[in-house]
């Protein structure tokens, strides 16, 4: 035991080199796009052109006729899907949305909607193909922006929409979803306490999630009604629940085999291709391949929402903060279901708040319908509250990481979304930030410095692991989640801690669908914690059952066997005086004292520990260009128990650099009719490499007593505090409060113009 | 199916036959890093490609009574290696080091970039800036011109049907005298030029400017040369007077476009940062 109390380990907390990462640096690991079925046909996607349009007709016939195509779909060849509620990763959604946003039915929502599909035998004939087939349309009016389409007189994307949660219930239709309201305490009467109050409106822009690797998959639907779909995504099970319901399948007749993911940020827990592959693959009788280009990523799958946030905070003049009301608008684009609800629920989650109020609406557009993306709805309300407390730091001259030490949640903090709060690492990771040496380097000329605090809730959920112990005392370890960001290497490392081996010794695995047990998604910050109590407890059932065969080969009773360094030994002198046995000598005899080792695990896991994470930042901006420059940046978070250092710092890295691209460049740019200009990497600028300092990364562990190894989730939290450090920093280094993302140079230029303009 | 004839021809009279020749549309190939992104996506479909890089006289830099010949197929990573080119026109050399990556120096010519016809194409405010002229052969021989006169627009050339660029053309550099170019991006790298300017300037041993260039990208649909910047340079040294003539007279020749990659009133403005930052560059390369 460890002084403090942990367990003594011996791989967990070690960087043992990735069991996948030879295949991926070598370029043999398959990716969506990699996978081939003999006979194969090429798949391709009619995507409309309109931002909003009624879709009067489709002929296809001209399609149909052209030598090579053996199939043309459209929405009549999905079933018509009732309204119901489907749980998609982070986020509310219903299958009928999700049904008319893989193909559109009565209405083109978005410029890239899917209108219908083809499959022929060569790219070319697919896209002589897209381009027969005749599309009707009565062009509609449409509206991009979220408070634009809040206004009456708006164009209204769906007839059937009456705003839910307000009281009395609409009687006329409108693009507001949703209203919602989290409260606890007297919000009014709390403002009245105190000295200093700091009020504004903030907006941010939509932003994808930027993956690497587009949306692809290989389906082939068999005589006998057997469906086999190859593809990378978030998760198989999530593939195969989706599908199935979008064409009305058995599970059991479905088979989803994962493929390598380059990249999902949460854009992967949805299906855009597979049911059109399906239904490709049902009407041609050949298996259908279908990939997206670039264009077709930006166009036609889902960014996370951007929205206003306004926020109201008070305070004492001895930094106290005693009350906080905010209001957040989220575009959700053509279907209700932004991420607002953990918008509000995260917005005041880092702070002891007794008094708060957080109100939110969910608001459709013409524009994709919005995914999953790291913390789905915190970075955004986190801008708004992050940036409104530097303000308040401000007014009160006050050290803004003292600031908020202040006022952190801590332990038994009652959060306004419910939950007190237990063992948690918000105050760890401020002090973590004022005790680095980032803090106190001196700063020059048009140079400025940054903080803000974020919060995550990370899910834990249902999970399945199956350990096999194989003859030469080696394992397999299967799981169903796929590996985005290491879990192979994490899974690995928790068996080998259980079975007491080397971790080189136990071969991870991402299984399909009807090789293990169901498994949620990978989302939510959720797999080392909850698939990987799974592999912990398939892992201790396998221990047993090693122990009972040991006991069974010395004749003594099981409880008199102990498991110490992948070996049984004796427990103690009375068990009797046995040589102890390798877990290689138990394996090789299994066949002698009860057949195959092997054990699995499913299980709904509870108690993922919430998530807090700091960073600091320092720029310096060029005032005549505009430009930002990242000089350092720090991230400190709470991992609970860093189970692989590497990864947990690289899940850190990886969501401070996609902030910082979120605040400076990344943005949609529609034309006058809705159309996107934008759709491909040069104009919509994720960060280079040459853009960035080394993100530094103190990993904090406040170990999250519900784990074995005191995991937490760590994928989500780092994303969500850079738009308000970085907006922080601006304001410090110029002296100008920036409340629109992206900062990007022209906004920063004209700021600067507009303050020179105003000392005049 | 699009299927285009291919041709790699090792001298320039075949090349130019070649292409004399052709029926439809024919196109250069030098490193590709245009065209054959033009070719993927669908925008441009020629029936004939001429592949360039065989012909030895445009894979090679020679100088010439001190000046340079610079090979119409050279890549960037080829003109940064050359042993005086960059210390004699430096200039001219980090303008098309700025061109895409690693990969893509391996492979970008000057003339492609030239010849390409984009507003913002980097290495051709520098080039101009530079005096530079291009040698252009052709099924009536040969003819050279400024490099200011090739692009007539947006992918648009001056170029006869038949004619190619053999070679860039640098003049003897004058004693005194200074290149540089600067372009902005939101990014650090892989991005078009919002806005580029290129400035060379020749000194007296005082230090005051005798003779200048000034061109901008990215604000016109072609290459600019402002004679209005280089009379704010010329008679005098580098102080704020002539930085605030030279910014203001670069703004005034500005006649960008609004589009998804800058604003008129933006790239108005930062034309007038970067002409002044290159010329201050400039000037203390020629000594100041
Ligand atoms: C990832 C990437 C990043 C890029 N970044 C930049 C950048 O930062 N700045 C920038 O300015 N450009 C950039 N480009 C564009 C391109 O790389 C440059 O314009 C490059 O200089 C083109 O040279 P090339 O030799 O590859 O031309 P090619 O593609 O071979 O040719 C370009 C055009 O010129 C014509 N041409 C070529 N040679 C001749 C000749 N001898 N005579 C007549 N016509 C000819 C061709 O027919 C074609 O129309 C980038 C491109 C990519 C793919």
């Amino acid at each position: 035991m460890a002084p403090d109390g942990t367990p003594d380990l011996k791989v967990v907390g070690t960087r043992p080199i990735r069991p996948d990462g030879v295949d991926k640096v070598t370029g043999r690991a398959q990716f969506g796009a990699d996978f081939q079925l003999p006979g194969q046909l090429v798949g391709k996607v009619l995507r409309s052109p309109h931002a909003h349009a009624r879709i009067r007709s489709i002929d296809t016939s001209k399609a149909e006729a052209i030598p090579g195509v053996k199939a043309v779909m459209t929405a009549a060849d999905m079933p018509e899907i009732t309204s119901e509620e489907a749980f998609v990763g982070e986020g509310p959604a219903d299958f009928k949305d999700m049904s008319g946003n893989t193909m559109a039915r009565d209405k083109a929502l978005y410029d890239g909607h899917a209108v219908a599909a083809v499959a022929a035998t060569s790219a070319a004939a697919a896209d002589a193909a897209l381009a027969a087939i005749e599309v009707d349309y009565e062009v509609l009016p449409h509206v991009i922006d979220v408070e634009d389409a809040m206004v009456e007189g708006a164009p209204v994307l769906h007839d059937d929409m009456f705003t839910s949660g307000v009281d009395p219930k609409p009687a006329t239709p409108s693009n507001v979803a949703k209203r919602m309201v989290f409260e606890l305490g007297d919000v009014d009467a709390a403002f009245e306490k105190a000295d200093i109050v700091i009020e504004r409106k903030y907006k941010t822009a939509p932003v994808h999630q930027g993956y690497i690797e587009p949306h692809a998959c290989v389906a082939q639907y068999a005589a006998d009604g057997q469906v086999q779909i190859y593809c990378s995504s978030q998760g198989q099970f999530m593939v195969r629940a989706y599908v199935a319901k979008l064409l009305g399948i058995d599970i059991s007749e479905i088979r989803v085999t994962p493929l390598e993911i380059g990249g999902g940020f949460g854009g992967k827990t949805l299906v855009y291709l597979e049911p059109l592959a399906v239904v490709l693959s049902r009407k041609s009788g050949r298996p259908v391949k279908m990939a997206m280009t670039r264009e077709e990523v930006f166009r036609g799958s889902g960014p996370t929402s951007g929205g206003t946030v306004w926020v109201k905070i008070g305070a004492k003049r001895d930094g106290t903060i005693v009350a906080g009301d905010a209001v957040l608008k989220f575009q959700a684009g053509a279907y209700a279901g932004s991420p607002v609800g953990p918008g509000c629920m995260t917005a005041f989650a880092v702070y002891d708040l007794q008094d708060v109020r957080i109100t939110g609406y969910d608001v459709v557009t013409n524009r994709p319908k919005v995914a999953a993306y790291r913390a789905p709805g915190a970075p955004i309300s986190n801008f708004g509250v992050e940036s409104a407390v530097d303000e308040l730091a401000r007014e009160l001259d006050m050290d803004p990481v003292e600031l908020r030490l202040k006022n952190a949640a801590k332990k038994g903090t009652k959060a306004a979304y419910g939950p007190t709060f237990g063992d948690i690492g918000c105050v760890e990771t401020l002090e973590a930030v004022k005790n680095h040496p980032n803090y106190n380097v001196p700063l020059g000329p048009n140079q400025g410095r940054g903080v803000a605090a974020g919060f995550w809730f990370n899910i834990g959920g249902e999970s399945s692991a199956t350990v096999n112990i194989n003859e030469d005392g080696t394992a397999v370890v299967a799981t169903g989640n796929p590996d985005i960001g290491g879990s192979r290497a994490s899974m690995a490392m928790m068996a080998a801690e259980v079975l007491g081996i080397d971790v080189e010794r136990v071969r991870p695995i991402v299984a399909d669908t009807s090789s293990v047990g169901y498994c949620f998604l990978t989302g939510g910050s959720r797999v080392t914690f909850a698939t990987g109590m799974a592999v912990v407890e398939a892992s201790k059932s396998a221990v047993n059952e090693l122990k009972a065969r040991a006991a069974k080969t010395w004749d003594i009773p099981v409880d008199a066997v102990e498991w110490e360094d992948g070996r049984a030994v004796p427990a103690g002198s009375n068990a009797g005086d046995f040589e102890p046995l390798s877990l290689e000598d138990l394996a090789a005899k299994s066949g002698r004292t009860g057949g195959p080792i092997a054990a699995t695990s499913s299980l709904n896991a509870q108690g993922a520990g919430p998530g807090f994470g700091t960073h600091l930042v320092d720029v310096e901006v060029d005032r005549e260009t505009g430009h930002v420059k990242v000089l350092r940046y720090l991230a400190t978070q709470d991992a609970g128990r860093a189970i692989h250092p590497s990864y947990v710092e690289g899940q850190i890295q990886g969501g401070a650099v996609q902030g910082i691209g979120w605040a400076l460049n990344e943005e949609y740019i529609y034309d006058d009719k809705g159309r996107l200009e934008n759709p491909g990497f040069l104009d919509y600028r994720i960060p280079v490499a040459s853009d960035l300092p080394m993100i530094d990364t103190v990993v904090v562990e406040v170990p999250n007593p519900r784990h074995p190894y005191g995991a937490r989730g760590v994928g989500e939290v780092p994303i969500v505090p850079p738009m308000a450090a970085m907006a922080n920093a601006i304001q410090d280094a110029i002296g100008i409060r920036m409340t629109e993302l992206p900062m990007s140079p022209p906004k920063v230029r004209k700021a600067v113009d507009e303050q020179a303009a105003a000392e005049e | 199916m699009y299927a285009p004839s291919f041709a790699a021809p090792t001298t320039v009279a075949e090349a130019v036959q070649l292409l004399a020749n052709a029926s439809g549309v024919a196109r250069v190939l030098a490193g590709g890093t245009d065209l054959l992104v033009q070719l993927r996506s669908g925008i441009l479909k020629p029936d004939l490609i001429v592949d360039t890089k065989r012909i030895p006289e445009l894979r090679t830099i020679t100088t010439e009574g001190g000046g340079y010949r610079i090979g119409a197929s050279v890549s960037g990573a080829e003109a940064g290696e050359h042993a005086t080119l960059s210390r004699d026109w430096p200039g001219i050399v980090e303008a098309v080091e700025l061109i895409g990556s690693t990969q893509i120096q391996g492979r970008a010519s000057f003339v492609g970039n030239l010849c390409n016809a984009s507003p913002a194409a980097d290495s051709v405010p520098a080039l101009v800036a530079a005096g530079a002229t291009v040698v252009i052969a052709g099924p009536n021989g040969e003819r050279e011109v400024p490099v200011e006169e090739v692009p007539t627009g947006p992918g648009s050339t001056s170029l006869a049907k038949g004619e190619m660029v053999v070679a860039v053309k640098l003049p003897p550099k004058p004693a005194r005298t200074g290149d540089a170019y600067l372009r902005f991006i939101p990014r650090t790298e892989m991005d078009i030029a919002v806005v580029g300017a290129g400035v060379c300037v020749t000194l007296d041993e005082g230090g005051t400017c005798t003779a200048a260039k000034v061109s901008l990208g990215a604000v016109a649909p072609t290459v600019l040369v402002v004679p209005d910047a280089a009379a704010a340079l010329i008679g005098n040294k580098l102080d704020d007077a002539a930085l605030a003539a030279l910014d203001a007279a670069a703004r005034a020749a500005c006649k960008p476009i609004d589009d998804k990659r800058g604003t008129i009133e933006y790239r108005t403005k930062v034309a007038g940062v970067l002409a002044r930052r290159a010329a201050a560059t400039a000037f203390k390369r020629a000594g100041a």
